[in-house]
């Protein structure tokens, strides 16, 4: 092919950049996942700077750090930092680096899309924190931003906020349909779709949540837009619109948005837990299955999050069953992980001890989650801190352990070098203790009756708080050693070889680390599909 | 699959224009906050004056390198389910204010005029009284109060053949494309974005009528806002598809497009007739119901 030599294409050699122009141009799934990472890892930082302040400010009654206001901003940005732009762009970023590798694919399907959704977050960013810059202040309605408080009372941030909201929607959507033409289109032709990795097929059931909810999330932003500035009443009764109509769109969103936090966690559970037990995933079809359910459930539960609204009592019991429901094949899930170990020869390096941390403390979230699902009882549990200790337990303890499990896991295929398992399991186990300290509190807290959101509280609150406050510094300290250990394995040390994990199978491992820019320009063979695919076991 | 790496699949080189026109859609939208707060429209033009920069650049590289034949039939599937996935995602956008519609319409205005489950909202506003079309909202003092609705007839049902016969005109647009006979081809592509043209002229001659005859406007409460953020952002649509299918034109005019490979061409129809269906639900539930 004459084209090949002005075209560089997987097989023939790109032009070069080196410098800043290699990372804003390029396209090579490799360098996007690093992006991705990297930028995840510092919005993560700076996400955990605003809890800590909010922890500092809740460390006993009467404290006056911040104003209350600034308060209601600190908690807001904080969940839109850490959900949109710390836990979704790490998953992305394993993604991008992972799913080619694992499919055997020469890169994604769309490299230059792939650069674009990349690069929409760090302008998203910037819109969404310079609120902290503005008169009125950052945007203070929350991470669900409920009309009123985002329209008629919302500062002029909160439009700022819309059009982050916007951009990295965009980004979503782009990225979510490379990932699905992708693993669709550019699979190794011997592989068939009950043979993929687990994290891939979580994945691709996550891509078409994304495309499902991201589109709402625009559409529901741009009906404040409006009400704020053209004169739309949507959310506003006066006008014969409704604020609970502002909930019901943005949990519809919200929701399966949560999902999209887990299902690639789960993927990445799937792969650590059979490695180190060095023995085939159990029930590995139902696993998918598992997955594709909770997805298709979790279309409508959505209103598991308004029980106390004044939905009809039809909608309770309709959302109520619902909601129950998904903890079928959840409970799946966690059963069939668990048999996976089941006389397996299990060893514990950092993988696999952050996986099993996720193992207990998720299961956890889903049993508090259990109990909101009850329409009685989240009448006393919900708008207080119980909700927060759920979501806290699902989300730190459940996607961030299984990305930091997953980082662990790969680093040594990204950069040719093994962990230090000597900080790794540092950081486990003092992440394990302070997450506990930090969040097992708020049980009590919202059992006992404390609001969540709130700059101040009752005294009868203070020991718990101060139990939290306590273990969200030492969480937070904790994970200046997982970026001790990315950077010590990014600068050196025990060359990782191949596949550094000898229980682990896929094709990411017949790969040599790192892996050489361009992989799999030819695809695998049948049988070495075969031999790392889910027989590789036998 | 197999294609895909028989052939090599064409993996981009690095390229400026991703990053640029995350750029570009970045000052587009923030310069429009800024905007909304006095600042005035120039950041936002000139972002976007960069998006259409990078997207004719973008562009263009895609239509090099398709000429210059690198792509094969894996990177075409890419393309065309890329495009699939993405009218889906639109779909889903246009679901939301579908959805509103219902919402508003079947249990949000009832309930504030005392029927159904939520009745009880009655208290709120007791002389409201629940209809549909909404022309006095519960607070009237606070809004424009239209004098009538916008009945189906006339420039709507007129729209909807317009748009109806730009649908098909595009189908024979490509059957002319399938038999090589280009110069149908042209035709029939340049009598499809004559009739969207059509469609969007009478749509703003509407849009006139509302503000200025029947005192309509987004400020007339849920009827009005509903009324104007559907068939708004479909005329949007319908721009940003007759663009396209003028950029196709001005490609068919070039000798682009054969018969075995023409995805540019199908793209733009495929979201031709996405916006004709959206188009479909428009007129039955805004106009009808
Ligand atoms: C067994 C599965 C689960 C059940 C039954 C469940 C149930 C619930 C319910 C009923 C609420 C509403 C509480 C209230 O506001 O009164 C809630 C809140 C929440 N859940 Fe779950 N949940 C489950 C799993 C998850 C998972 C896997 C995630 C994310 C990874 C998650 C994230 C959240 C979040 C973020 C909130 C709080 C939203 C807010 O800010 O108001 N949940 N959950
Ligand atoms: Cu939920």
């Amino acid at each position: 092919m004459t084209t090949d030599a002005l075209h560089p294409s997987a097989s023939g050699a790109g032009p070069v950049w080196r410098g800043w122009r290699r990372w804003l141009f390029t396209t090579s799934h490799k360098d996007i996942g690093t992006l991705y990472l990297t930028f995840s890892l510092i919005m993560f930082f700076a996400g955990g700077i605003l809890a800590e302040l909010i922890r500092a400010q809740l460390i006993q009654p009467g404290m006056r750090l911040v104003e209350p206001n600034t308060f209601n901003s600190l908690v807001s940005e904080h969940g839109l930092t850490m959900i949109f732009l710390a836990i979704m762009p790490a998953l992305v970023g394993l993604a991008n680096w992972q799913i080619p590798l694992m499919i055997g694919a020469p890169d994604m399907a769309l490299p230059r899309v792939n650069n674009w959704s990349f690069w929409l977050l760090p302008f998203a960013a910037i819109l969404l924190w310079s609120g902290f810059l503005m008169a009125g202040g950052a945007p203070d309605a929350g991470w669900t931003f409920y009309a009123p408080l985002s329209t008629k009372y919302g500062p002029p941030s909160i439009d700022f906020m819309i059009f982050a909201i916007h951009l990295m929607g965009i980004s979503s959507v782009m990225g979510a349909l490379n990932i699905i033409v992708t693993i669709i289109n550019l699979r190794a032709p011997s592989m068939r779709m009950m043979d993929m990795p687990l994290f891939v097929w979580s994945w691709l059931i996550t891509a078409f949540l994304l495309l499902l909810a991201m589109p709402i999330l625009a559409g529901v932003v741009t009906m404040v837009l409006a009400d704020r500035h053209f004169g739309t009443s949507f959310f506003n009764a006066a006008g014969g619109g409704d604020p609970v109509l502002f909930q019901h769109l943005f949990w519809f969103f919200g929701h399966p948005e949560v999902y999209i936090m887990i299902l690639p966690v789960f993927g990445v559970i799937s792969e650590i837990l059979p490695t180190f037990s060095r023995k085939p995933l159990f029930g590995r079809v139902s696993m998918i299955y598992a997955i594709a359910a909770i997805a298709l459930l979790s279309v409508i539960v959505w209103a598991h999050h308004m029980f106390a609204v004044g939905l009809p009592v039809t909608a309770q019991l309709f959302f109520m069953y619902s909601t129950m429901l998904i903890s079928v094949p959840t409970g799946v899930k966690v059963f069939n992980w668990t048999a996976t170990m089941w006389r397996g020869s299990l060893t514990f390096e950092t993988p696999m001890l952050f996986a099993l941390g996720f193992l207990f403390l998720f299961t956890i979230g889903g049993l508090s989650g259990l109990m909101l699902a009850d329409v009685p009882a989240d009448y006393q549990y919900t708008r207080s801190y119980f909700v927060v200790a759920h979501l806290h337990y699902v989300l730190v303890t459940g996607s961030l352990f299984g990305i930091i499990a997953a980082v662990y896991y790969w680093l040594p295929k990204w950069t040719g070098h093994r962990i230090d398992e000597r900080i790794g399991r540092w950081h486990f186990w003092l992440s394990l203790v302070s997450s506990n300290l930090l969040f097992f509190p708020m049980h009590f807290a919202g059992l006992s009756g404390m609001p969540r959101r709130v700059a101040d509280y009752a005294p009868q609150f203070a020991p718990f708080n101060l139990a939290s406050s306590i273990g969200a510094f030492i969480f937070g300290a904790s994970q200046l050693l997982f970026v001790w250990a990315v950077i010590k394995a990014i600068r050196g040390g025990e060359p990782a070889g191949d596949r550094p994990w000898e229980g682990a199978r896929g094709l990411e491992w017949t790969l040599p680390s790192p892996p050489p820019a361009h992989t799999f320009a030819t695809p695998p063979s049948p049988e070495v599909v075969r031999a790392e695919g889910p027989h590789g076991y036998d | 699959m197999t294609e895909a790496h028989a052939n090599g699949y064409y993996v981009a080189p690095p390229s400026p224009w991703p990053p640029l026109a995350a750029a570009g859609a970045f000052l587009l939208l923030g310069g429009f906050a800024l905007w909304l707060h006095g600042y005035g429209p120039l950041v936002s033009a000139i972002g976007g004056a960069v998006v259409v920069f990078v997207a004719f650049r973008w562009f263009g590289a895609v239509i090099g390198e398709s000429r210059a034949g690198v792509y094969h039939a894996a990177s075409n599937r890419s393309f065309r389910y890329g495009m699939m996935w993405f009218i889906f995602s639109e779909v889903m956008f246009f679901g939301v204010f579908f959805g509103a519609l219902f919402y508003l319409h079947y249990l949000a205005v009832p309930w504030l005029g005392g029927e159904g489950a939520k009745g009880a909202a009655h208290l709120l506003w007791p002389h409201f009284v629940n209809q549909w079309p909404l022309l006095v909202p519960p607070n009237p003092s606070e809004f424009t109060i239209p004098k009538e609705a916008m009945g189906p007839l006339g420039i709507p049902t007129f729209n909807t053949v317009v748009l109806m016969s730009s649908g098909v005109t595009v189908i024979l647009a490509h059957r002319a494309l399938l038999a090589e006979r280009r110069r149908a081809l042209a035709g029939w592509l340049a009598v499809t974005i004559a009739l969207g043209l059509a469609f969007v002229a009478l749509q703003a001659h509407e849009y006139r009528h509302a503000y200025l005859d029947l005192n309509l406007t987004l400020n007339s409460g849920v009827y009005g806002s509903t009324f104007f953020l559907l068939t708004g952002f479909h005329g949007l649509h319908v721009i940003l598809g007759a663009t396209v299918l003028t950029v196709i034109l001005a490609r068919v005019l070039q000798g682009d497009f054969s018969p075995a490979d023409h995805f540019g061409f199908k793209a733009a129809s495929w979201y031709w007739h996405f916006v004709d269906a959206v188009w479909v639900g428009l007129y039955l539930f805004v106009y009808w119901w």
